[in-house]
């Protein structure tokens, strides 16, 4: 459990990551005990392999040209299963875009997701999901949008809700993340920043983005509680975040996490990693691979024996496609869709500017 | 009935709509203890109390986004970007976020929230707080756009704004924050958003002009009128969505039409509506329909105001030489 020693030994002015389990699985300290079940970690285990296997299907549809650029998220996927376990349904998720897993839980479907990346609002309706905003395209533009919904909370006098917002290593050059975490230290806003630090902004190394010693320091200047952690550690992230969640309920104000992780694949579909890193750097990174080490720990612990692994897999991929193809059969892109959402009611001039559209379709004159 | 300025009115629509609605929370730079550096939200913290009325920290992108997180939560924030020049760095926040969330998320979450800012030259100011930017704004799908440019207006266009599903942009010209006292009603009424207003009747011309320059139009038609000049004036109010109806109908009527904008010219406001006259009314044209605007420079520092404010003369002239074209 996280206290007040933790955070000092781990201040994130001494540079060391929070982690709780080694590259094989095998837990640091004998005396740890996770707070979650043998069933919720092979839960979790089964929720991680079923994001990976998603997102290693997305990639391969975009390659077939099924579908446009899609960023992967392989190699980052533990903090996305451990925040979907700790996020509750009464919680907002503000992702940047890459957080399947996180999605996932919070109960946007997969159709959704294919829909997005095939084109079409259609897959920000989130229609089974509450409280969890669509893609933000702009880096970092949707930590203040957190902020305020963090202020809404309070305002509301919302007893157990909290904020999740995710950005990432780029993200933390951009002044909306500055100004984030600021108005959320002001206002004592419950808001839990997750900044995913893969490494890579697309091609830009953390070294060309700040001088900073890492990017949870950049919390302390606000007198946000910062904590690094190793981001390819699911318990490490699940301590963290849940730590981070009661303190933010418990109307303490936000919390900063750094989860310090690696992008395996490419940054979207449309990028050449090999241009800008090294293979020896890429092997590495796969030691600490998330999925690798949270497998370890199930048979370190005896929990299973996860013999049955490709027989998920299998079935993972017959539902990961039965729904890409209903993605696939959605109705065509109308005009209705161009101008039915821009406003509440449609104005006047759009009318206009929509019948004169029409009539050319229909040729008139 | 009350006799109030624009400073007042919009005072008085800010109180009637937190007193009415308790979602709505007014903040921004200085709103809180001081009311605002015009004094426009002055009162409303002690009535109203300091989570609903407030001091921001000094960050616009940091305001602007907030309140798209407090919109979409149900809220409806009313913030203020202190001065035009100001709003600049909220940018990212209106154009890519506050105007597109509706669309972007197919009606699941809409940004009900108002944009103030005060806006225009003529106050011998320092650089930065004499901008017209509104043409930025009328340019980005998904913004609704309004300039008052009286007492009256202000506070039932404001109050219309609040109570509207969709984010608006409230430009207060505030070089006649203080110069113009109306009466105005003190209950809470409302006035669409969407619809310019004949201020005068006229036979020869059409002037289309909004905020502060309302008033430089209505002294340039006293002058005309010295000359036996029949001018008609409309106030636009709404810069997105514009009212083609009545431009159409004053201009066939008239056949000639002078837009006068402080805003700098090119692609700005008085080019959009040149264009729906071309549309609107070709045929009826007596004359080139013509603008005057600010210059495609900076609007200068103080001193050099003088020359870039558009004077009721210079709107005079430009009457007579289109009259006799």
């Amino acid at each position: 459990m996280i206290d007040q020693k933790t955070l000092n030994k781990y201040d994130p002015i001494k540079n060391k990551a929070y982690q709780l389990i080694d590259d094989e699985g095998k837990p640091l300290d004998k005396v740890w005990k996770p707070r979650l079940s043998d069933e919720e970690i092979l839960q979790a285990y089964k929720d991680l392999l079923f994001a990976r296997t998603a997102d290693l299907m997305a990639v391969s549809y975009q390659r077939q040209g099924r579908m446009y650029t899609y960023p992967p998220n392989l190699g980052q996927e533990a903090i996305h299963i451990a925040a979907g376990i700790v996020t509750k349904e009464q919680d907002w998720l503000v992702p940047a875009f890459r957080e399947l897993g996180a999605w996932l839980a919070k109960g946007v479907s997969l159709k959704e997701v294919f829909l997005y990346f095939k084109g079409t609002e259609d897959g920000s309706r989130f229609e089974k999901a509450n409280r969890v905003l669509p893609i933000a395209v702009p880096i970092a533009s949707q930590l203040p949008h957190a902020v305020g919904l963090g202020y809404a909370i309070n305002y509301n006098k919302e007893k157990d809700a909290a904020v999740f917002a995710y950005v990432g290593d780029g993200g933390t050059s951009e002044g909306d993340f500055h100004e984030a975490l600021n108005f959320a230290a002001v206002w004592n806003a419950p808001v839990i920043f997750v900044i995913q630090n893969n490494q890579f902004a697309i091609s830009v190394p953390l070294k060309m983005q700040t001088k900073s010693i890492n990017l949870a320091i950049k919390g302390m200047a606000y007198n946000v509680p910062s904590l690094l952690v190793d981001g390819n550690d699911f318990f490490a992230m699940h301590e963290a975040l849940s730590y981070a969640r009661e303190q933010a309920v418990q109307g303490k104000g936000p919390f900063l996490i750094e989860a310090r992780t690696y992008r395996t694949g490419a940054h979207t579909t449309s990028d050449d990693p090999s241009k800008y890193r090294t293979k020896e750097e890429e092997e590495l990174w796969a030691d600490k691979d998330p999925l690798k080490r949270l497998k370890g720990y199930i048979l370190h612990s005896k929990i299973d024996e996860l013999k049955e692994e490709e027989k998920l897999i299998k079935q993972y991929k017959t539902h990961i496609d039965s729904e890409f193809e209903a993605a696939e059969k959605h109705p065509e892109y109308k005009i209705e869709d161009v101008f039915g959402y821009m406003f509440e009611e449609l104005p006047d001039e759009l009318k206009r500017q929509k019948n004169a559209y029409e009539n050319y379709l229909r040729g008139v004159k | 009935m009350k006799v109030m300025n624009l400073v007042q009115a919009i005072n008085d629509a800010l109180d009637i709509k937190l007193k009415e609605d308790k979602g709505v929370v007014v903040y921004g730079e200085d709103v809180g203890v001081e009311g605002g550096v015009f004094r426009v939200t002055e009162g409303l913290q002690v009535k109203h109390g300091a989570d609903r009325v407030f001091d921001s920290p000094l960050a616009e992108s940091g305001i602007a986004g907030t309140a798209l997180g407090m919109a979409i939560s149900g809220m409806k924030p009313v913030i203020e970007m202190q001065f035009d020049g100001f709003s600049y760095p909220a940018f990212n926040q209106i154009l890519s976020h506050i105007s597109r969330f509706r669309n972007r998320t197919r009606g699941k979450y809409s940004v009900p929230l108002v944009i103030r800012i005060p806006y225009g030259g003529g106050i011998n100011a320092l650089e930065h707080h004499s901008e017209s930017p509104e043409a930025y704004f009328g340019h980005t799908p998904g913004l609704k756009v309004v300039i008052p440019s009286t007492p009256y207006d202000a506070k039932g266009m404001l109050i219309a704004a609040i109570e509207d599903p969709d984010p608006v942009i409230f430009m207060e010209p505030k070089r006649i924050y203080r110069a113009i006292k109306q009466e105005v009603p003190q209950e809470r009424f409302s006035i669409p958003l969407d619809k310019a207003k004949v201020l005068q009747q006229g036979e020869q011309i059409t002037i289309i002009a909004y905020g502060a320059m309302i008033r430089e139009a209505q002294k340039a038609i006293v002058i005309a009128k010295q000359s036996g000049y029949s001018v008609e004036l409309i106030d636009l109010r709404s810069i997105w969505p514009i009212d083609r109806q009545a431009i159409s109908q004053s201009v066939r009527k008239t056949g000639r039409v002078l837009i006068v904008t402080e805003a700098p010219q090119s692609y700005g406001p008085a080019a959009e509506l040149i264009s729906i006259v071309n549309e609107e009314a070709f045929l009826s044209l007596e004359a080139p329909p013509t603008r005057l605007t600010g210059f495609d420079t900076v609007i200068p520092l103080p001193l050099g105001e003088k020359h870039y404010m558009i004077s009721p003369e210079r709107i005079a002239t430009e009457i007579e030489r289109l009259i006799k074209y």
